[in-house]
């Protein structure tokens, strides 16, 4: 036999970024330490390595970076459009420059590979930058009506799974609407907003547009609690986005919400199969699960199950796993402690419930935190691995028999945000995308986005669309 | 003036095509603007709610599957049968808003023209709101509007007719359902608009209407799981707070109330938009050949 | 040997699954009539080009570093089939490219030799002289090669007089204008006919013409029917059109093999060929072939590279891993 062929690691040079050991708060332009001068610490997840350490926001620093964005708004929201647009054009271009640094610094603080911060973060961060530059001065014949105002001051608190493209999903859009920006990443992934400040100040973005908090939960809160702000932006779990959608009850805040989700694939017997096994594995396992939009539900066809689950078996034995700063790297490791535990859990449960559990050998490495890809079989819509959101590299495989009762169970759950569909025919495409309720669907291809097209989710998933003409709605006052 | 006696009305609810009285078996009375008795109107129940829930979700399927055409042909019908019995309404609204007759018959017209306005939308909404997106990729990406699903409306207090036109035709015309509390002061030619629909072709359940007390009415309504979104033209500032927290726990589509002047004023999109979703799909292209674009 | 060498990091899973295998006869009623032929092929699961193209895509940004570039290199020489097709092919043409086959280093004596030398039928026995002596094939491409339009005697004649002069193997080319009319069965009439040629000396080669089948359902299709009809390989293209060897059409025919093992325990090669130019492309190959059929294709026995430029560049990129500078094209042998 042959010798295998191994792959020799090819690591991504780190030396190409500078982490500070320490960040504050950037408000107004400038960094600051927090009021209380507290900080806490941000490590990285595949090693957990401490990389620096971040101010932790108070609410009189919220107060401060509303007061900074309040105050920057008047003149930045009387610029012409054209104007705002040459800013948000800079910044897609420095984000262009500064790439691999960027991806490497989000590898580094989130645990993704490489592999995708490099080829699908970060091209995406540019691109979503580069689209909407090009709103700012269009705003009029966008169909909002003649001379769309913008809200004021956008709160956008954003999560951890793709720390820098969901800064780039809020702050974009708002800017080239003429909005201020006081914006939080989550707690476990605040280094790239923190570059991100960087990048505005290298643009010359006029003092306060935008601002950069970072803390935890409770910062998060304040913000959206804060009386002088207009407009709530968040992306994050269902259940916080209900606290929010009460906090905000009876005030004139405008909100957008895009939460969580329990995406189907379905995969009928005359799919094409080979790319429809490459989509369930992009589905699931691209950034390790952590996707609102993951495809964790498969539905297949019961005539081609056996034939479906060898050749994802197969598939999953060809991952690789481990340093996501290798370039080789298919699977990183799970963005924190906490978020491995509740996986875990999850997973654990979904045994106790009598699925039937597989993952590829597999080893984990010592330090950081890892999950191996897990495939669940003989589940049913009753199991809570079918139900409750994992957000980890966990699939759950059910079976259905005709094209209704694939809608009907690709429909049976709370969440509606993506679903995909797996056939070579065409009119049942169609037709299973017209009855599925999700916002995203995704046809003989899975996990797939652009700056151009409206992302966001039916029912508990959310609502308000980002992305595209769509997007804009969101930070207009129509 | 014969002297004969009046037949009077028993107005009753409208909820899956039918008009049954509150299973409660109360009903509660409404006066004209000076105070004077008009009528008895059923007072429902949180379980005429749930009714009327269940049959607007069971309309949902076939009324957001219907063409587009076919709905604003309905529409459109509805304003025929409005105009037919202009009168009967004329005089109901002039009660209930102590309108001169003239004053009423406006809001009539208006209400007539509001259902033609929307009538005409229903096959032009997704093609102002949706469309193709120019991707970056081999893929072919359309965005298209549908439905949100069964939305509560609180029609608008003191516009007892025109107001609540305004309110239920554009969250139907994009193919939701509706579950309509009437005004509680004035909800005579809300109920009597059932009789109007009933003889539409709107098929049954796409608009149940409910009268009674609105804080009683509306608070199940905004709290059910199987109601996808709220309109709070209604309520007052208080009741709307409150039923927009209710409505966080499966996150409704709120719709939070409004300051409206004037409903005779031409309405843009916005009422149908608020009840709308934004689906995109996606699928590839390029599978001209092996040996064409790709490489 | 090799794995303490590997971040434990980077370590590739265990294999865990095999695939089911039925008997070899599993698919005979297929080949029973022209009807079960077509509704056999018809029924392949299809393929989404777009899909195919970006998973290939994504496999070629695997980075092969370090030893890993070492071993990819001396295993893809030693997969190169050598191959000069011209007109004016002469003796001594062919007399250099057997040497160079042979020896392709002639600085560097641990330089693997290549699979084989691929001329036409009237240059065999040259060929076979040239080298003599060593483990390097001869193939020869056959079957009114690369048109394939001529009659069926003419074809297998072609072939009869190519293992008569000694090729080890035959490298047909399929009627793509019978594949194209639907008349799959002339094709694999074809082809077994053609294997009946080659007799047990000599290993069969199927050439598609992937380009001129243009689809990827058609590739698909044409990897079976050549698979049932008894291929030992089956070869993308001729070098002749203007798309050849493709990362995806590759992959596809490389899934096709895969899953043609796994139904009836019968491994078959695959060969792409045309296109395929520097180290870099080369490599990309073996993780493709790596990544789908798996080990079990990495080797020369069941997987070539059909190309004639490609092994200078191999040649050069081993020995700037050999030195650590960068080599020259005077530094190897132009033949």
């Amino acid at each position: 036999m042959a010798p295998v062929f191994e792959y020799a690691p090819a690591p991504e040079s780190r030396s190409i970024v500078d982490i500070a050991p320490s960040y504050g708060l950037f408000i107004d332009g400038e960094f600051a330490e927090a009021a209380d001068g507290k900080a806490f610490k941000t490590v990285s997840p595949s090693t957990e390595e401490v990389l620096s350490e971040v101010a932790e926001a108070t609410e009189a620093d919220v107060d401060r970076a509303v007061k900074a964005a309040r105050a920057a708004f008047e003149k930045w929201s009387a610029l012409p459009g054209s104007e705002r647009a040459k800013y948000l054009f800079r910044i897609a271009r420095i984000i262009q420059e500064r790439s691999r640094e960027l991806a490497v610094l989000e590898t580094l603080d989130n645990g993704k590979p490489i592999r995708e911060t490099r080829d699908a973060d970060l091209p995406l961060v540019a691109a979503h930058f580069f689209y909407y530059a090009g709103w700012a001065d269009k705003l009029d014949h966008a169909g909002y009506g003649a001379d769309p105002r913008p809200l004021g001051v956008a709160g956008q608190v954003i999560p951890w799974n793709f720390p820098l493209l969901m800064l780039a999903w809020k702050i974009a859009p708002a800017l080239a609407t003429g909005n201020t920006v006081v914006l939080k990443p989550a707690e476990t992934t605040p280094l790239s907003a923190l570059f991100f400040a960087d990048i505005c100040r290298q643009a010359g973005l006029p003092k306060g547009v935008v601002n950069i908090l970072t803390g935890d939960g409770r910062a998060g809160a304040a913000l959206i609690a804060h009386p002088d702000v207009n407009k709530v932006a968040f992306t994050g779990s269902t259940a916080v986005g209900k606290e929010i959608a009460r906090t905000v009850a009876g005030t004139r805040k405008k909100v957008t919400l895009e939460l969580g989700g329990k995406g189907a694939n379905i995969v009928f017997d005359d799919a094409p199969i080979d790319q429809a096994v490459e989509g369930i594995v992009n589905g699931i396992f691209f950034n390790q699960g952590q996707v609102c939009c993951a495809g964790s539900r498969l539905l297949v066809q019961e005539s081609v199950q056996d034939e479906l689950l060898d050749s994802l078996k197969r598939r999953l034995s060809t991952l690789r796993l481990g340093d996501p700063l290798d370039k080789n790297t298919d699977i990183g490791a799970i963005n924190s402690a906490e978020q491995l535990a509740r996986i875990t859990k999850l997973a654990d449960l979904g045994e106790a419930e009598g699925a039937e559990r597989w993952s590829p050998a597999c080893e984990l490495p010592e330090n950081g935190y890892w999950f191996a890809p897990t495939l669940f079989t003989n589940v049913t819509q009753a199991h809570t691995v079918a139900r409750d959101e994992i957000f980890g590299p966990v699939l759950s495989v059910l079976t259905f028999r005709t094209p209704d009762e694939a809608v009907a169970k690709a429909n049976n759950t709370p969440y509606g945000l993506s679903a995909g569909i797996w056939t070579e025919k065409g009119s049942r495409i169609l037709a299973v995308a017209n009855k599925l309720r999700a916002g995203v669907i995704w046809s003989n291809t899975f996990n797939k986005f652009d700056p151009t097209s409206p992302f966001g989710g039916y029912k508990e998933s959310g609502f308000g669309r980002e992305g595209g003409r769509h997007g804009l709605e969101a930070y207009l006052d129509v | 003036m014969s002297d004969r006696l009046n037949v009077l009305k028993t107005y009753k609810l409208y909820v899956g095509g039918k008009f049954p009285r509150s299973e409660s078996g109360r009903v509660y009375e409404v006066t004209d603007a000076k105070g004077k008795w008009l009528a008895n109107a059923p007072l429902a129940s949180r379980k005429d709610a749930r009714d009327a829930v269940v049959a607007a979700r069971k309309a949902f399927g076939g009324w957001s599957g219907a063409t587009a055409y076919n709905r604003g042909q309905i529409l459109y019908r509805v304003a025929e049968m409005l105009e037919g019995r202009r009168d009967q309404y004329v005089r109901e609204v002039a009660e209930a808003e102590g309108l001169s007759k003239a004053k009423a018959g406006e809001q009539v017209d208006a209400a007539i023209d509001r259902w033609v306005w929307y009538a005409g939308w229903t096959d032009k909404i997704a093609q102002v709101v949706g469309g193709g997106n120019p991707v970056a990729g081999p893929f072919f990406n359309l965005s298209s509007p549908e439905p949100t699903g069964v939305v509560a409306v609180l029609a608008p207090r003191k516009s007892s007719f025109l107001g609540l036109v305004s309110v239920i035709a554009p969250v139907i015309a994009t193919g939701n359902t509706a579950v309509v509390v009437a005004s509680e002061t004035s909800p005579l030619p809300a109920l009597s608009l059932g009789e109007v629909l009933a003889t539409s072709d709107l098929p049954g359940g796409v608009v149940n209407i409910l009268s009674g007390r609105t804080a009683e009415i509306a608070a199940p309504l905004a709290a059910h799981q199987d109601v996808n979104a709220i309109d709070l033209a209604g309520a007052d500032e208080a009741l709307a707070k409150e039923l927009e927290i209710a409505a966080a726990d499966n996150l409704k589509r709120v719709l939070r109330p409004q300051p409206v002047d004037n409903w005779a004023a031409t309405s843009g999109t916005d009422r149908m938009t608020a009840f709308l979703e934004t689906k995109t799909v996606w699928h590839p292209t390029g599978s001209l050949g092996a040996s064409g674009s790709a490489y | 040997m090799r794995t303490g060498l590997y971040s434990r990091y980077a370590r590739r899973y265990a294999r865990l699954v095999t695939m089911p295998t039925t008997a070899p006869n599993a698919l005979s009623d297929v080949t029973a009539s022209d009807s079960t032929l077509r509704r056999f092929l018809h029924g392949l699961p299809g393929v989404d080009a777009v899909g195919l193209e970006a998973r290939a895509a994504s496999l070629g940004t695997r980075s092969i570093k370090t030893t890993a570039k070492a071993y990819a290199i001396d295993l893809a020489i030693s997969m190169v089939d050598l191959t000069t097709l011209e007109g004016a092919d002469t003796p001594g043409k062919v007399r250099a490219l057997g040497a160079k086959a042979v020896r392709p280093d002639p600085t560097d004596r641990t330089t693997p030799a290549t699979a084989a030398v691929c001329v036409y039928p009237d240059m065999v026995a040259t060929a076979k002289e040239a080298v003599a002596g060593s483990a390097v094939k001869v193939a020869s491409v056959a079957t009114a090669f690369p048109a394939g339009r001529a009659p069926i005697a003419v074809k297998l004649a072609d072939v009869r007089e190519a293992v008569a002069a000694g090729a080890d193997e035959i490298d047909m080319v399929i009627d793509r204008g019978a594949f194209l009319a639907g008349n799959y069965m002339k094709v694999y009439d074809e082809i077994t006919a053609v294997k009946e040629a080659c007799g047990t000396s000599a290993r069969l080669k199927v050439i598609f013409e992937t380009g001129e089948l243009s689809t990827y359902d058609n590739i698909r299709r044409a990897s079976w029917l050549g698979m049932l009809a008894g291929a030992d390989f089956i070869k993308t293209s001729t070098g002749k059109v203007a798309v050849n060897a493709t990362p995806a059409n590759t992959l596809l025919m490389l899934e096709a093999v895969r899953d043609f093992r796994a139904q009836t325990g019968v491994q078959v090669g695959v060969k792409p060929a045309g296109g395929i130019r520097t180290s870099k492309d080369a490599v990309k190959f073996l993780v493709l072939v790596n990544e789908t059929a798996g080990e079990d294709w990495l080797d020369n026995h069941w997987f070539r590279f059909g190309a004639s430029s490609l092994l200078n560049d191999l040649l050069m990129q081993r020995q700037k891993l050999a030195t650590g500078r960068y080599s020259g094209p005077d530094y190897v042998t132009v033949d």
